[in-house]
């Protein structure tokens, strides 16, 4: 039945996509791991569906193109303008984030029913792999292999800055500028999964790979390439699962990867739960 | 183990000169340092002591090239220091590190490489080396492969050290660096920087503790905004200028 299934053209489009994004998506989840506020990734992509409320608004029209440019534009307004507000120092960025958001999404909410493809609209809350068309595979393409390229150029600085940015900044790193930068690809990673997995669950594929491969080594490179791994593998298992199991393929991606990291919680040598207690 | 390949004073007999003259910090509209100056050189180990809010953190941190000076000048080696110098290195308060960070021992010395190696370099077998050498000197060899919150205190600020040596660095500007350490880390801590300081490094730290200044620093810089006396440590620590500096007895702070 697998056989049947990989000869479908629907099925490879499916699963070369959900290969690549779990993979580029795993290996970014490394740093959303290391600034340890996978919280706020999680409010910013709730951000995505009023942004993309706002463009159909806006356009009067569903397309991919305007789609992926209302999901930017609101999870940048929304981080950028925490960002802002915490500069005053008076209210706190997480504060300041929670605010915007469900602002944010309180206005998507009211505007939806005026638009009229409520129902299509769904198809970009939970995702519809299945259904992913040429140009949502090559945004998705173009975004990972931009995210990639740039994070492996800038890796050394990146880290640096990530570990501790005053030290950083004294070995001469432009932090500020890397910080705007890995929020910024941060957003951009969080758009490329909308068709896959919508826009809660890509938090999953965000945080997920990376933390799973936290409990199972101390190398910092293994937790982005271990991360991509995860990430692009679990994917695609998740999508062949799925048609066995019945179950949609974007919440299928998310479980597999929540049942490694479980898996991974409990049986890591050093870290895990039932691991023997050293020391 | 030598120190040949640090080209520092001490091997080559002038004095390398920190100058620091009428240095003002603002940090929006509060005056953190107002006119501070102070002149010193390496082989120097340097302590900033003065009440919570002085502007110890802030002096070593302006030093680095961390905050923005608003008036006066640095000078290093004669010339003006202007943002960040890879001769400068910055060691963190340990409680402003994150220490579950997913990074070994090594790999954090490693971090110390990145101003020779820039971002994209390879490691040479110079870089390797450099690595090798501060981890011998600091008595890392044997940890160098554990996650850095499996040290204990005084090997978390060794490892630190020895990043700042494979960075090649001739100033340490530590923050607290004896704070949370047991008598015996603090004792080894305190000969490491005599012996970082007698290879002809210059060492700048903030402390809190006035009864050990007198063994640990040669020179002491008393620090409320603005300074209020700098010298030789037998000098400076007068009950006058304490009970001044900490509007309380000596004997209690």
């Amino acid at each position: 039945m697998i056989l049947e299934l990989l000869t479908n053209p629907f099925y490879q489009r499916a699963l070369a996509t959900a290969g690549f994004i779990g993979f580029a998506n795993g290996f970014f989840s490394g740093f959303v791991v290391l600034r340890r506020d996978a919280l706020s990734v999680s409010a910013l992509s709730h951000t995505m569906l009023p942004g993309i409320a706002l463009g159909i608004f806006l356009t009067g029209a569903l397309s991919q193109w305007n789609a992926f440019l209302g999901a930017m534009f609101g999870a940048l307004l929304v981080g950028l303008g925490s960002v802002v507000v915490a500069r005053g120092k008076r209210v706190e960025q997480g504060t300041a984030l929670a605010v915007l958001y469900t602002a944010a999404f309180a206005a998507g909410i009211a505007l939806l029913p005026k638009l009229d493809t409520r129902q299509e609209l769904e198809h970009w809350l939970f995702g519809d792999i299945i259904a992913v068309g040429n140009a949502d595979i090559w945004i998705a393409f173009g975004i990972g292999a931009f995210t990639l390229l740039i994070t492996n150029l800038l890796m050394r600085p990146i880290l640096l800055t990530l570990f501790e940015s005053n030290v950083a900044a004294a070995q001469g790193v432009p932090v500020r500028f890397i910080q705007y930068l890995i929020f910024t690809l941060l957003v951009l990673a969080l758009v490329s999964s909308l068709q896959a997995v919508g826009c809660v669950l890509s938090v999953g594929l965000l945080v997920t790979p990376a933390a799973t491969v936290s409990l199972l080594t101390d190398r910092t490179s293994s937790l982005f390439w271990g991360g991509g791994l995860i990430g692009g593998v679990g994917s695609v298992a998740a999508v062949l699962l799925s048609g066995k199991f019945g179950i949609a393929p974007g919440p299928a991606i998310v479980i597999v990867l929540g049942l490694l990291f479980i898996a991974a919680y409990l049986f890591s040598p050093k870290y895990g739960l039932l691991a023997p207690r050293q020391r | 183990m030598t120190d040949t390949h640090h080209d520092c004073c001490a091997h080559h007999g002038h004095h390398h000169e920190l100058v620091i003259e009428n240095l003002s910090v603002c940090y929006r509209r509060v005056l953190a340092l107002d006119t501070v100056s102070l002149a010193t050189s390496c082989g120097n180990r340097v302590a900033l002591i003065g009440p919570n809010g002085a502007g110890k953190s802030t002096l070593l941190k302006a030093i680095a090239g961390l905050v923005p000076k608003d008036r006066g000048t640095i000078r290093w080696r004669g010339t003006a220091v202007k943002k960040w110098s890879r001769e400068f290195a910055y060691l963190p308060q340990r409680e402003e590190v994150d220490w579950s960070f997913p990074i070994t021992v090594r790999g954090l010395v490693e971090m110390g490489r990145y101003p020779q190696t820039g971002w994209w370099r390879k490691f040479s077998p110079e870089d390797t080396a450099a690595v090798d050498r501060a981890l011998e000197s600091l008595a890392l060899m044997n940890l160098q492969d554990r996650q850095i919150r499996e040290l204990s205190g005084g090997q978390q600020q060794r490892a630190f050290l020895a990043r700042a040596l494979a960075q090649e660095a001739h100033v340490l500007l530590l923050d607290e660096p004896f704070t949370g350490l047991d008598r015996n880390a603090s004792q080894l801590l305190g000969n490491l920087l005599a012996k970082l300081a007698h290879e002809g490094r210059l060492v700048i730290a903030s402390h809190h503790d006035l009864n050990t200044v007198p063994h640990l620093f040669d020179e002491a810089l008393v620090l409320s905004t603005r300074a209020l006396a700098f010298g030789p440590v037998t000098e400076i620590l007068t009950p006058e200028l304490i009970a001044h500096t900490f509007h309380e007895p000596a004997t209690r702070a």
